[in-house]
């Protein structure tokens, strides 16, 4: 109810203010904090640059609020033009072929001249039809990468300038740091879905999906119990009971970073985008960074690193003019100074190629160790059928049910390979279901 | 006695007039949206939809995870009321003893009931956080390793006592206000017959208690089954492994987060059942059957 209040409040306003020139564009997003006041600063560069248009954002809370509010004002015929959305909830976003403007179409719609192969190809193919035409304006992508205490590195006798690079060092390295006391376990991570399993395949060029990961339709089932996943979750449960690792809880992990923080474990496995508060909270020991650890008997590996975080999904039923206005904004997000200033102040990743060498030219990437780590992986090698990204519906929920069943296998109810099989089976009752639900 | 008596209909139905537009608009209209959807299967954006009969309840039934669902709001319930009224009655029964010191007692111990369930759900949560957490810390030196994000007893007993605890005030409240009202004499009478203070309790105090109990059981289970929500959500958000995942937390992680909007109306059809219900009860039976 007071999601309709505002929503007609919102449009109460925006018809009131038609009457002068300007066309209002509202963009709903769920940046809080200091990156929201970032992104308030970006929209007011757009809006001072032209007086044709003028961007409106609002915090809707979080990414979940932020799409439930957009649908239910969607239903309610209230949507604003542009909704920020996050990476799982892309299935849901696409199915929607009459509530999306795709961004390929509104660009050559709208005549903005609109150059796809000038995005980094790992950032926006997680977002693109299997034609390769982009669906959604990638704005805040992020990927995990390995941060560890370089301090605890050196008491434990191990170099602090080499990260591990594969799995086999990573236990080898946890077992130094517990013999030697140097900290009490070995490493954490953050987000055992999107980094444990999704990345995890990705890295090592496994599916987790038919249909292309999903991204040839609604058709798609789980596949992502594999001999790689099976064995990786089981290393962990291994890991788990001998104390190497330690479980930092569903979702994001949440408790995963203070374990870092306070130096009872060594490494953590996490976002990129999380490098600033990273080095906010490692204030008593050297940081360090590495790329994703790897199974060097696995062939391909390592291919490259997928992304998460969120895009710009353009909603139907506007006015015209609202879409000519967030063609331009587009055009000005994409440019590589608002890239680069995004990208360096958040710890996001630039979306485009202009974007990553304005940063290099700048020597962002020397003064900055470890804002680079995040893109040397994403861009390791041209992204396949497997580490493009993944599309699936209902996928909200079919994390928790990776969470879930990751915990089942923690607690000794299942092992690593019926816990992965229970994912796929209730997995697939779910993508099921939504294939049904668009039909 | 005088009665008035109104001429025409009018009147009465302007005087009921906002209470019915309240009611209808923010209850019966709600409700009945629910039911619609319920027998609808629909995507997100509500584009396709097509009517499915039961297949959405059919479903449930055969949902694992929905009858665990179930089986945890059962037990639940049962663990916050017992606990918090319990402990209530306990709390009640000491201060009631009490001569002078009963009025800053009483207030000291209402005031968790003003705390809000997210508040009281995070206070826990840090109380209890495996990683800097108090509880946890002393509970390692007695080799008891606490961890509710991977523990299902553990999760549930933090989620039970985060729910009990702002209870108890409630609880308290009206447990002393009925002692207060069992006349002393009663009491005094069975101690000179020779009762002691146990037999004195069971035999006159708790049976002269049953209304306030009775009364207190049905508010308590609504509470722990429908008013939980936010010390869920700020606690284990219905993990691990669905162990704290009660009826209402379901509805909103499978409707909200989830938009899967039939299964979710569906489930709130069940549980708006399972309110009838216990209203049924409370009429028919417990107001019955207590003697006032």
């Amino acid at each position: 109810m007071t999601r309709l209040l505002t929503a007609s409040a919102a449009t109460l306003i925006a018809s009131l203010t038609a009457a002068n020139a300007q066309t209002e564009i509202q963009w709903w997003h769920a940046m809080g904090g200091e990156l929201g006041t970032k992104l308030e600063e970006i929209v007011k560069g757009f809006n001072d640059s032209q007086d044709e248009y003028k961007v409106v954002p609002s915090y809707k809370g979080t990414y979940p609020e932020t799409m439930t509010a957009a649908i239910a004002a969607f239903r309610a015929k209230e949507q604003p033009a542009i909704v920020q959305v996050f990476e799982v909830g892309t299935g849901t976003m696409m199915a929607a072929q009459g509530a999306i403007v795709p961004v390929y179409q509104l660009m050559e719609e709208q005549g903005v001249e609109f150059d796809p192969a000038a995005f980094l190809p790992a950032v926006v193919g997680y977002y693109t039809d299997t034609d390769g035409n982009m669906l959604s304006m990638p704005f805040n992508s992020s990927t995990p990468i390995l941060y560890y205490n370089k301090d605890v590195f050196e008491k434990a006798g191990l170099d602090p300038e080499t990260p591990p690079k594969t799995w086999g060092e990573v236990e080898e390295f946890s077992n130094k740091i517990m013999e030697s006391g140097a900290a009490e376990c070995g490493f954490t991570t953050g987000w055992v879905s999107w980094i444990q399993t999704e990345n995890l395949s990705a890295f090592h060029n496994q599916p987790i999906g038919t249909e292309q990961n999903g991204f040839g339709g609604t058709a798609a089932r789980l596949t992502l119990n594999g001999d790689v996943q099976v064995k990786h979750w089981a290393n962990l449960k291994k890991w788990a009971d001998e104390g190497l690792f330690k479980y930092g809880g569903p979702v994001g992990g949440d408790d995963a970073p203070p374990m870092f923080y306070s130096q009872e474990c060594a490494m953590i496995m996490n976002s990129s985008a999380s490098l600033a508060g990273v080095i906010a909270n490692a204030k008593d020991f050297e940081l360090g960074f590495g790329m994703l650890p790897y199974y060097d008997d696995v062939e391909g590996a390592p291919q490259n690193s997928i992304i998460g975080g969120a895009t710009l999904w353009v909603l139907t039923g506007r006015p015209d003019e609202e879409y000519a206005g967030t063609a331009k904004f587009f055009e000005y997000l994409a440019s590589p100074e608002v890239q680069a200033d995004w990208h360096q102040f958040s710890g996001y990743l630039p979306i485009t190629q202009a974007a990553y060498d304005l940063g290099k030219e700048q020597g962002y990437y020397d003064e900055n160790p470890g804002s680079e780590v995040g893109l040397q992986q994403i861009t390791l090698n041209e992204p396949t059928e497997n580490s493009k990204g993944l599309r699936f519906g209902n996928y909200v929920q079919i994390r928790g049910i990776i969470d879930e069943e990751f915990e089942q296998m923690l607690s000794g109810s299942k092992d690593a390979q019926g816990a992965l099989d229970s994912v796929v089976e209730r997995g697939n009752a779910l993508l099921e279901e939504f294939e049904k639900q668009n039909q | 006695m005088k009665r008035t008596i109104f001429n025409g209909q009018l009147l009465p139905w302007l005087l009921l007039a906002p209470q019915l537009a309240v009611t209808l608009v923010f209850f019966i209209w709600p409700a009945f949206q629910a039911i619609r959807q319920s027998f609808l299967r629909e995507d997100a954006f509500g584009i396709n939809s097509q009517f499915v009969g039961l297949a959405n309840f059919r479903a449930l039934l055969d949902s694992a995870q929905y009858l665990n669902s179930l089986k945890v709001t059962a037990v639940f319930a049962v663990s916050v009321t017992v606990l918090s009224m319990g402990v209530a009655l306990i709390l009640a029964v000491a201060v009631d003893r009490m001569l002078k010191s009963q009025r800053p007692y009483t207030t000291l111990l209402v005031w968790p009931y003003a705390v809000a369930p997210a508040v009281a759900g995070i206070l826990w949560y840090f109380i209890f956080n495996p990683t800097v957490g108090i509880l946890p810390y002393m509970l390692d030196i007695i080799g008891y390793d606490w961890n509710h994000n991977t523990d299902k007893s553990d999760a549930m007993i933090l989620v039970v006592i985060a729910s009990a605890w702002k209870q108890i005030s409630y609880n308290f409240l009206f447990f002393v206000a009925g002692l207060q009202a069992i006349p002393a004499s009663l009491r005094e009478a069975a101690a000179i017959d020779g009762a002691g203070p146990v037999r004195r309790f069971f035999d006159i105090t708790f049976p002269l208690l049953s209304p306030t109990t009775f009364f207190l059981l049905v508010v308590n289970i609504v509470y722990a089954m429908f008013e939980t929500f936010a010390v869920i959500d700020s606690t284990t958000e219905g993990g691990p492994a669905q162990a704290t995942n009660i009826m209402v937390y379901k509805v909103y992680f499978d409707g909200f987060i989830g938009q899967n909007m039939g299964s979710s109306a569906a489930q709130s059809v069940v549980l708006m059942l399972i309110v009838i219900s216990l209203t049924v009860i409370q009429f028919r039976y417990v107001e019955k059957r207590v003697e006032y």
